[in-house]
């Protein structure tokens, strides 16, 4: 069994406007070491997957089904006090904007020895201890005298450090980052996530990067999973998204995204619409409305929602075009575009 | 932070001599603006005696109510930190610093008297503000955590009637059931002091107490509500639930702590305030308090007592203040730097 699988979870919220079915139906699996990298604009989902993995929708209004299993433990049907004393051990969660995922009234110090100590029973001399070498782990100079530095004391790189540091101080086997590097200056970016692959490396956890930057999966991702509207759409090797995905919105992403290589005076190509309303998902296919290949399907995406079937050696798309017609479409409308311009 | 304690300290002291300026600009000055004489402020002294004019015009001259504005403040100011002698008439009276004044009325300096009722006065407010910050906050925390369930929904109904129904009511109201027709607390014009008796002291105080933290724990639940809806929803909340804190933790710590700026503020400024008479709850429970004496001394147009309760309070607000601003300090690390 993988040491991370999740089948057919749903989290669907009420709501006065009617159900918000933000995750609907996802299934992945994740081993040790590997690092998967969840994609998708604002309201696709992704970041209520990271909180459902972790619990924190428990006792809230949200209704949860399915089956989350870490390292042989079924979690959607696990006690919240259970899943509670994992939380911040076995897996920890790394967030997008430091400065106010951190409390301003408390010294980082004081964060991560309160983090360590509520899952080991030591003196706070000794998480105290544990706190400093954490911080020179992730790389903040002077850690024994940054340790009794408040937030907002530190720059945004550094704050960002610190919240690694906090993840990572019960040396949890699953992280997961959500947005990590989102709310950093780009030259800040590339040091973060230079620092996540060498921890992850060293502690050999299972990492989930949530991100909408491509660049940040591409440098980092094994697996990477396409969402839209609550559903996967796409999944395979990082190999796979990026020479030759399949999905008309993956297409958008990758069209969507700057490069370098690129000629300054080329416009990006945009998806055009806006991302679906969770409430009234659009029937059919989600991204219909917006899929410019729609009216290849012979209507079908207007009524059927499509499977998420596999292609070949585990890449699995959700789209009524043949496999056959989309790879056609790819190396000959798409690719030449995105590399003529 | 030793800077900062002494900008406030500094800070303090100014705010206390603007509002002496202030104080004795109300009571002397602007009547002189509006055409007071000096002799009208020697009529007051002699009240219905019959004096003959020319007795009162040597009064006003006598008192000094003929000199420059700036010599009087003078003169007061400096009776309150040196002390100065009063001619009865009868005897020259010393009255030591700090010197409010004396009651030609009564004949009686008037700091003495304060200084007896200040024991009333700081037993109901502290015994209440006690009441009213742990019973205010606990209920406007559950409140928040509990929203819209059916005891958010009664908690702040009965904190509406709180703000909205006056003590010189609620007090009635909980005299006359409680202590008329239950008998199980003290009837008004009940105190004993602490030192004396300190059961007797609560058993006394208890009625008066609750009926003032009523009124007062009505806001703060409210605001304790407003600022925990506020901070639950912080990032910060949902970091400290997924490094696996237990739920109390959670709201206590990282949520209530958050909340509880404001909260500081305003309790400092409700103290203060009170500590220089709660003056309808005071009246209400007939306690002979400052809030209390502050009334008398209106109603019997006693200038140096009105004047001298208006600067303890005015001391009182601005030391509470000084004093939150230095818990300031110590609740949010981010104030140090400002």
């Amino acid at each position: 069994m993988s040491f991370l699988e999740l089948k057919d979870l749903r989290i669907h919220f009420p709501t006065d406007d009617g159900l918000v079915k933000s995750v609907d139906g996802l299934s992945f699996t994740l081993e040790r070491g590997k690092t998967l990298g969840i994609v998708g604009e604002s309201g696709s989902g992704k970041s209520v997957t990271s909180l459902g993995i972790l619990g924190l929708h428990k006792g809230t209004r949200a209704r949860i089904s399915g089956e989350i299993w870490l390292d042989g433990e079924e979690l959607v049907g696990a006690g919240v006090e259970h899943v509670r004393k994992l939380r911040g051990k076995k897996m920890a969660m790394i967030f997008q904007d430091p400065l106010s995922a951190m409390h301003p009234y408390y010294t980082v110090g004081n964060q991560i020895i309160e983090a360590y100590r509520i899952h080991h029973d030591v003196s706070k001399k000794v998480a105290r201890k544990h706190a400093i070498d954490m911080l020179a782990r992730v790389g903040i100079p002077q850690p024994d005298r940054r340790v009794d530095s408040y937030p907002h004391e530190f720059s945004g790189g550094m704050r960002q450090r610190a919240m690694i540091a906090m993840a990572l101080c019960c040396d949890p086997e699953l992280l997961i980052a959500d947005e990590p590097t989102t709310a950093l200056d780009v030259t800040v970016q590339a040091q973060i996530l230079d620092l996540m692959r060498d921890l992850q490396r060293d502690f050999n956890a299972a990492l989930i990067i949530i991100t909408h930057d491509l660049g940040v999966v591409a440098e980092l991702s094994d697996d990477i999973l396409v969402m839209y509207g609550g559903k996967c759409i796409e999944y395979g090797s990082a190999e796979d998204i990026f020479e030759r995905p399949e999905h008309p919105y993956s297409w958008g992403l990758l069209g969507s995204m700057p490069r370098l290589d690129r000629e300054p005076t080329e416009r990006l190509l945009p998806i055009q619409g806006s991302p679906p309303s969770l409430i009234n998902v659009p029937p059919g296919c989600a991204f219909h409305p917006r899929c410019p290949y729609a009216d290849r399907t012979a209507g079908r995406s207007q009524t059927e929602v499509p499977e998420l079937l596999e292609t070949h050696g585990g890449h699995r798309v959700r789209c009524h075009l043949p496999s056959d017609q989309r790879r056609g479409i790819w190396e000959n409308e798409i690719k030449p575009n995105l590399e003529a311009s | 932070m030793v800077t900062y304690i002494i900008r406030r300290l500094i800070a303090a002291v100014l705010m206390l001599v603007v509002v002496s300026i202030v104080t004795f600009s109300i009571f002397f000055v602007v009547p002189r603006l509006a055409g007071v004489t000096a002799t009208d402020f020697a009529n007051r002294y002699v009240g219905s005696k019959g004096a003959t004019a020319e007795t009162v015009v040597a009064l006003a001259d006598k008192l000094g109510f003929n000199d420059p504005l700036t010599v009087q403040y003078g003169r007061w100011v400096k009776g309150i930190v040196a002390g100065s002698d009063f001619d009865t008439g009868a005897s020259i009276e010393h009255c030591p610093a700090p010197c409010f004044g004396y009651s030609f009325i009564t004949k009686t300096p008037v700091w003495p008297e304060l200084l007896d009722r200040l024991p009333v006065t700081v037993s109901l407010a502290i015994g209440a503000s006690v009441i009213w910050l742990v019973a205010g906050v606990s209920t406007g925390v559950l409140s928040a955590l509990r929203r819209g369930s059916f005891f958010d929904r009664a908690a702040m109904g009965v904190a509406l009637a709180g703000v909205s129904l006056p003590i010189f009511f609620t007090g009635m109201m909980s005299l006359v059931f409680f202590s008329y027709k239950l008998g199980i607390t003290a009837p008004g014009r009940s105190y004993t002091s602490f030192v004396d008796d300190p059961v007797r002291w609560a058993y006394n105080l208890i009625l008066p107490w609750i009926t003032l933290a009523f009124l007062y724990a009505a806001v703060y639940a409210r605001l304790t509500r407003a600022g925990m809806l506020e901070t639950m929803g912080e990032d910060y909340i949902r970091t400290a639930r997924a490094k696996g804190l237990r739920e109390p933790t959670v709201i206590v710590k990282h949520g209530l702590r958050g909340a509880l700026t404001p909260i500081i503020t305003i309790f400092g400024m409700d103290v203060g305030l009170l500590l220089g008479g709660a003056i309808l709850t005071e009246t209400t429970f007939s306690l002979p308090g400052l809030g209390k004496y502050a009334v008398q001394a209106i109603s019997a147009n006693d200038l140096p007592k009105i004047m001298g309760v208006t600067m303890l309070v005015a001391f009182f607000v601005v030391m509470a203040n000084l004093l939150v601003d230095l818990l300031y300090a110590v609740v949010d690390p981010r104030v140090r730097l400002r």
